[in-house]
């Protein structure tokens, strides 16, 4: 498998990562690498196995339908790089 | 006399009880050692002052109680990886994208200890968001192995990683045990570097609420001790049922300690075909054969297993976990916590931040997470290794239906040097080729250190258990770590204060 530059950017856009433009070429070779390296299970067969979802079987009792936490906007917002008020501040979405 | 510092937890446990010793005087003594520390870079947060508080309210307890109330941890100082959540104390994962974030909660682990009674020292350093075999990937700088070679240029040297702060913490004697994460080898291989025993118990053994999350089906928290015991106290501590996390088992949590019979007479340990990799280090393969042997002079009987599907095991590893981290990691967005890079749109702010926030290691893993998980690789990719991943499963359960343990090395070499492998993100990987089979099926496994390289350096014995037997996984530890007799101090201690002085 092998990712050229415009799949890394591709990705980089889904992942909402910046990448610079110089980096490009370099980041691809890496990922290269890194995929062919991972190609190996393909030489596996795994007709009828399934697909892992819990490695411990687990049976997690359901709880009781309460409201167990809240009313603390403020330790919520504690941590905020931009607030108004209690809410949180972005770059305008809107016009 | 006697350095407070270089006890164990179960000799300053003894102390404490007897009360020829205070809280706040071990505390004192640690305060000083992780000062002496600093050149390893082992703490990002030190607390001198909540560290005195909490050793005062240790003495005070005790003060008032006839000891049988007291936690197993009580007045014992430790340090804890900067990957869990600790109450309006600085909180990074050693990423520069969780710039001054101050949790308003604690995590479970962490507050059970407290509620145990230890004591906290600081928070310590580690790879970025737990990505990384060496602690070099943190925004605040690689961590320095207070071990050093006996020959060669005598350069510095990795601790591992990523819980690699918390390994030279406790191997330096700056703490006398530390918390750490294992997503794939993270506690085992620096404790193995570091010549201290790195114990991850059963994934759903500790809760993982409040613990910064890397790949969820795989993280898992555990003790980095200076012994078996102190690993059997301390995991005691940390284990337990927890309602916020939803895959925390409801299981009781036995007295580990109890478990260290000695005794490992008529038990079967398997020892794995697909372990011997090519270019295995003669001296590794040597440590092996030893523990085999030490094991069977104690009265167990060593066992040829195969475990068919360990060589896939990294691969799967390296599909799983980025495609768990490039989700877990959505979150840091420049917008409820943490750095913030402006940018014009909303789309541009995220990416500035995200591009600026996280490290090489980190971005690598998110992109190969992304690109698994997008259309059109999902099934050849992520499910596949799901897939490949119930089979490296099962390849345990069909042991252990014949074997009560399994042993293998911890770590392919011992400590690599400072820079190494770094422009070889797969070379890096290697390094977990031991620990990640184990991790990728859920077991509880231990790294024990068992003897030294020929340059001087420690090098550790990984045993396997069942899930949920922890006991036997201490068991046969107890025995390895009293046959190895290992002793050997690395070349830069902390210098505590001195009882007395």
């Amino acid at each position: 498998m092998s990712v050229d530059r415009n799949t890394v950017k591709q990705i980089a856009k889904l992942a909402r990562i910046r990448v610079p433009e110089e980096q490009l070429d370099h980041l691809a070779g890496e990922l290269t690498n890194i995929l062919s390296w991972i190609e190996q299970l393909s030489e596996l067969d795994t007709e009828g196995v399934e697909p892992m979802t819990s490695v411990v079987e687990m049976h997690p009792a359901p709880r009781e339908d309460v409201v167990n936490d809240g009313g603390i906007a403020e330790k919520v917002m504690a941590n905020a790089p931009e607030a108004a008020g209690s809410f949180f501040a972005v770059p305008k979405v809107v016009e | 006399m006697e350095s407070l510092t270089t006890l164990t937890i179960a000799e300053a446990r003894d102390l404490l009880a007897k009360r020829e010793v205070g809280a706040r005087e071990l505390t004192e003594a640690h305060i000083a050692a992780v000062e002496a520390a600093r050149p390893l870079n082992a703490f990002i947060t030190e607390t001198p002052g909540k560290a005195l508080e909490m050793a005062a309210a240790s003495d005070d307890r005790r003060a008032r109680s006839d000891g049988a109330d007291l936690g197993v941890m009580e007045g014992i100082p430790i340090a804890v990886k900067d990957l869990f959540c600790t109450e309006d104390i600085l909180t990074t994962a050693g990423s520069h994208i969780l710039d001054g974030f101050h949790p308003p909660y604690e995590s479970t682990v962490s507050a059970n200890l407290w509620r145990a009674g230890a004591v906290l020292l600081g928070k310590t350093n580690m790879d970025e968001f737990a990505m990384g075999s060496s602690n070099m990937t943190s925004y605040y700088g690689g961590v320095e192995n207070p071990w050093r070679a006996r020959q060669a240029d005598n350069r510095p040297l990795v601790p591992g990683g990523s819980s690699g702060g918390s390994a030279a913490a406790v191997a330096a004697r700056a703490a006398m045990g530390a918390t750490g994460t294992d997503t794939g080898g993270s506690i085992r291989q620096p404790a193995a570097f570091s010549g201290i025993v790195g114990m991850k118990p059963t994934y759903g053994r500790c809760s993982r609420w409040g613990v910064v999350a890397f790949a969820s089906s795989l993280d898992q928290a555990g003790p980095l001790t200076r012994s078996v015991r102190d690993a059997a106290i301390m995991l005691r501590a940390m284990a337990g049922h927890d309602g916020k996390d939803s895959t925390s088992v409801d299981c009781p949590v036995p007295d580990y300690e109890a478990a260290l019979t000695g005794d490992v007479r008529g038990l079967r340990i398997g020892v794995p075909e697909q372990y011997r990799v090519d270019d295995m280090p003669d001296e590794i393969e040597a440590l092996w054969s030893q523990g085999i042997d030490w094991l069977k002079a104690a009265g167990a009987e060593p066992v040829e297993i195969s475990l068919p599907h360990t060589k896939y095991a990294l691969p799967t590893y390296y599909i799983v976990a980025p495609a768990e981290a490039s989700s877990n990691l959505a979150r840091y967005d420049g917008v409820r916590y943490g750095l913030r890079v402006p940018g014009g749109e909303l789309d541009e702010m995220y990416e500035a931040t995200r591009g600026e926030g996280f490290g090489a290691e980190v971005k690598r893993r998110v992109l190969i997470g992304t690109y698994v998980l997008s259309a059109g690789y999902y099934d050849a990719y992520y499910n596949k290794a799901r897939r490949v991943r119930s089979l490296i499963a099962k390849d345990f359960t069909d042991v252990f239906e014949t074997v009560d343990a399994i042993l293998t090395p911890t770590a392919p070499s011992a400590a690599f040097a400072i820079g190494e492998k770094m422009d070889d993100p797969i070379a890096m990987y290697l390094n977990d080729v031991f620990t990640v089979p184990a991790s990728l099926a859920g077991l509880p496994a231990i790294s024990v250190p068992a003897g030294l390289s020929a340059e001087g350096l420690p090098l550790g014995l990984h045993v396997i258990g069942k899930a949920f037997d922890e006991e036997m996984v201490l068991r046969v530890a107890g025995v390895l770590e009293a046959a190895a007799n290992f002793t050997e101090e690395p070349a830069f201690i902390a210098a505590g204060r001195r009882t007395g002085s």
